[in-house]
């Protein structure tokens, strides 16, 4: 290890030992106008401020409103097919390759239809996140 | 029947079972090694895991054997066991992970701190994982009696023993890489019969699946009956079969229709319409509800979840479980198919859920290539009855040891271990005439009438109450068990009341989320305090360190 490394990041002074150096008085006022604004946020998350309850409202919202969306993407897509099949038999005879097409819409189709709505799921959830992650970090924005 | 070939090979499934789980006990020295493989699991790693403690009994033999049987309308079995990875992940994984909850009933203490509400939880993880092992033991005592002829009580207890064994000692490290492998080994032993089944169709001038006649023997065959049923001859005789009955029938023979099952081509070919009734209609739908929302529910998928090291882990590693099991849902409906051509007698005789096991055998003939393949599959299927009862046992133990004895120790969780597996064992030998696919099945009516409101309310929504959600555990769960009893002990039904009680899922989980809403809204005065810190903590990603 260089003593480069060792040395501490500019702007907190090391503790020295020795006398104990004159105490700097903090006033309140000061700290908010220079402290971090993200970690002003933050704490009006933990501390249940109406600020905070909204924000994390909010992201359960975008959440919720995701999952139900995609589900009622299934509902109808995969949902549907009952129901279509029973009104309209006609469709239960087509055949695609030699194959009935309720065999190909169910025993092959089907899955790779749930796989793109759950990858279409994980990339928008991560996105949600990432905007509260960003509000949260810089509120002014 | 005699394959020299079974027997060694599901001695061979068994001993690296065992071997990965002794592997697993040198590695696992804490508590919290034996209880989340202290979280030090790969997604990929965990998905195999979780698609290999998923893929039971019932999807590795009992979908073929749906299929044989009753043809596309029950294809909305795999597709609703691969759904139900959808629903959990869209509304439950990352929230789940992320409440920190191992078990269901942890899940109930941390998001409504009631203590009697985690008792009653406790009851039903352990109801239901009870009624899905007890077929895992049973679909091993048939399939060895299928095989080799040894009575049924020695493949049960065969697995029970192993089971317990491995679970007690190894602890949720150990199972985490004997599941993983057993997927691989799942998948394989589907896998590569199916394509010499494929080429074998091609190589016999590809026999039609439903010729205009009807099914017929390839070659001639001598049915011994196993279940009671009325046989229609095709010259319009109806005759009365009672178990140990032998029929013979020449080659080319067409098979008799059996009351219950779909032989004429049209039936089995297309789905049902609606213009008879809509009881088929409102099956198919039950069926759906259950297999989408009973997966959430299910004790032994639950625990997997708090391996992940946070949530985004676990949202990936559900979509790896989702294409996982995907993947092998493909190959039962080849196995259903070609069963119509090869194995026409499994109709006449009732045990389809054999299809999976003697279709190498039959399409393939008598040679080194047909019974290896034979042995392939027979090991598969020992591979998910260990896994599936494996995974059943770590949660049910798990809860048993914290919520019934008390204790976290790893001798405390041994000792829940024991018990746990004995009982099912019990069961296991004394019910042996259960459709192994029906009771699954109802294990998911279940969990989706108890568990998934449970879950979904508490995860997203800030007014569910303790006493509410205890009202919708025991309204609905105890609807669907009464469904569940009725079914399986009561006098045979017909009509809406059999359909009602053999598929309750469309009344039974609307039944539940309705009862859990309305006295949550009535008894709005116990919220418990926390629930804007307990929403946070579920809600928001961990990359804040809050």
């Amino acid at each position: 290890m260089t003593a480069a490394e060792e040395q501490q990041p500019a702007g907190r002074p090391a503790p020295v030992p020795g006398p104990p150096r004159q105490r700097t008085r903090i006033v309140l006022a000061e700290v908010s106008r220079t402290g971090n604004r993200a970690d002003r946020t933050r704490s009006e998350l933990t501390q249940q401020t109406r600020v905070g309850e909204t924000l994390v409202q909010g992201l359960v919202r975008a959440q919720l409103s995701l999952a139900l969306r995609l589900s009622l993407l299934v509902l109808i897509g995969l949902g549907g097919l009952p129901w279509l099949f029973a009104i309209a038999p006609t469709v239960g005879r087509v055949t695609v390759f030699g194959v009935n097409l309720p065999w190909l819409l169910l025993g092959v189709a089907a899955f790779p239809f749930l796989i793109v709505v759950g990858w279409a799921y994980v990339r928008l959830a991560e996105r949600n996140e990432q905007d509260f992650v960003d509000l949260v970090q810089r509120p002014e924005r | 029947m005699s394959n020299g070939y079974v027997v060694p090979a599901i001695v061979a499934v068994t001993l690296v079972t065992v071997g990965i789980g002794f592997y697993g006990l040198r590695l696992a020295r804490t508590t919290s090694d034996f209880l989340v493989a202290s979280r030090a699991v790969s997604p990929t790693w965990n998905a195999a895991a979780i698609g290999g403690e998923y893929l039971s009994a019932a999807s590795f033999l009992g979908v073929a054997g749906l299929i044989l049987k009753y043809g596309v309308d029950v294809l909305w079995y795999p597709v609703g066991f691969a759904a139900g990875y959808l629903a959990l992940l869209l509304f439950v994984a990352a929230p789940l992970r992320r409440s920190g909850a191992f078990t269901l009933p942890d899940f109930c203490e941390v998001r409504l701190g009631s203590r009697r509400l985690r008792t009653l939880a406790t009851a039903f993880v352990i109801f239901i994982g009870w009624l899905y092992l007890v077929p895992q033991l049973q679909g091993a005592g048939l399939t060895l009696a299928t095989l080799t002829g040894s009575p049924y009580p020695v493949g049960a207890l065969l697995v029970a023993v192993v089971v317990t064994a491995n679970v007690a000692l190894g602890g949720m490290r150990a199972i985490t890489f004997v599941q993983a492998f057993q997927y691989w080994l799942k998948l394989t032993a589907l896998a590569v019969p199916a394509i010499f089944l494929a080429l074998q169709w091609q190589a016999d001038a590809r026999p039609a699946v439903t010729p205009p006649d009807g099914p017929a023997f390839r070659t001639a065959t001598t049915v011994v009956v196993e279940h009671r049923a009325t046989l229609t001859l095709p010259d319009g005789d109806i005759r009365e079969v009672r178990p140990g009955d032998r029929l013979d029938f020449a080659a080319g023979d067409p098979v008799p229709e059996v009351s219950g099952a779909a032989i004429g081509a049209t039936d089995w070919l297309l789905p049902d319409t609606a213009g008879d009734d809509d009881r088929s209609l409102f099956a198919t739908y039950s069926l759906i509800l259950a297999t989408f929302l009973g997966t959430m529910g299910l004790p032994h998928v639950l625990v997997r979840f708090y391996t992940n090291p946070d949530g985004a882990a676990a949202r990936r590693t559900t979509l790896v479980v989702l294409a996982l099991v995907g993947v092998f849902y493909l190959l039962p409906t080849i196995y259903g198919v070609l069963g119509r051509i090869y194995t026409p007698q499994l109709l006449v005789t009732g045990q389809t859920d054999a299809v999976v096991v003697l279709l190498p055998g039959a399409a393939l003939g008598d040679g080194t290539t047909g019974r290896l393949l034979a042995a392939l599959v027979a090991a598969g299927a020992f591979a998910a009855f260990l896994s599936t009862s494996s995974g059943l046992l770590t949660s049910v133990a798990g809860v048993i040891s914290t919520d019934v004895l008390g204790r976290g120790s790893v001798r405390g969780f041994r000792l829940a271990t024991v018990i746990a597996g004995a009982v099912p064992a019990m069961l296991a030998l004394n019910v042996s005439g259960l459709d192994v696919s029906q009771v699954v099945g109802l294990a998911f009516a279940v969990a989706a009438s108890s568990f998934c409101p449970l879950l979904v309310l508490g995860i997203w929504w800030r007014g569910l109450t303790d006493l509410g959600a205890a009202a919708g555990v025991l309204v609905g769960g105890s609807a669907a068990i009464g469904a569940v009893l009725l079914t399986v002990l009561g006098p045979p039904l017909t009509g809406w009341p059999a359909t009602l009680t053999t598929q309750p899922a469309a009344w039974t989980v609307p039944l539940a989320f309705t009862v859990m809403v309305l006295v949550s809204m009535a008894s709005r005065r116990r919220l418990p305090r926390d629930v804007g810190t307990t929403m946070l903590r579920l809600h928001t990603p961990e990359s804040l360190r809050l």
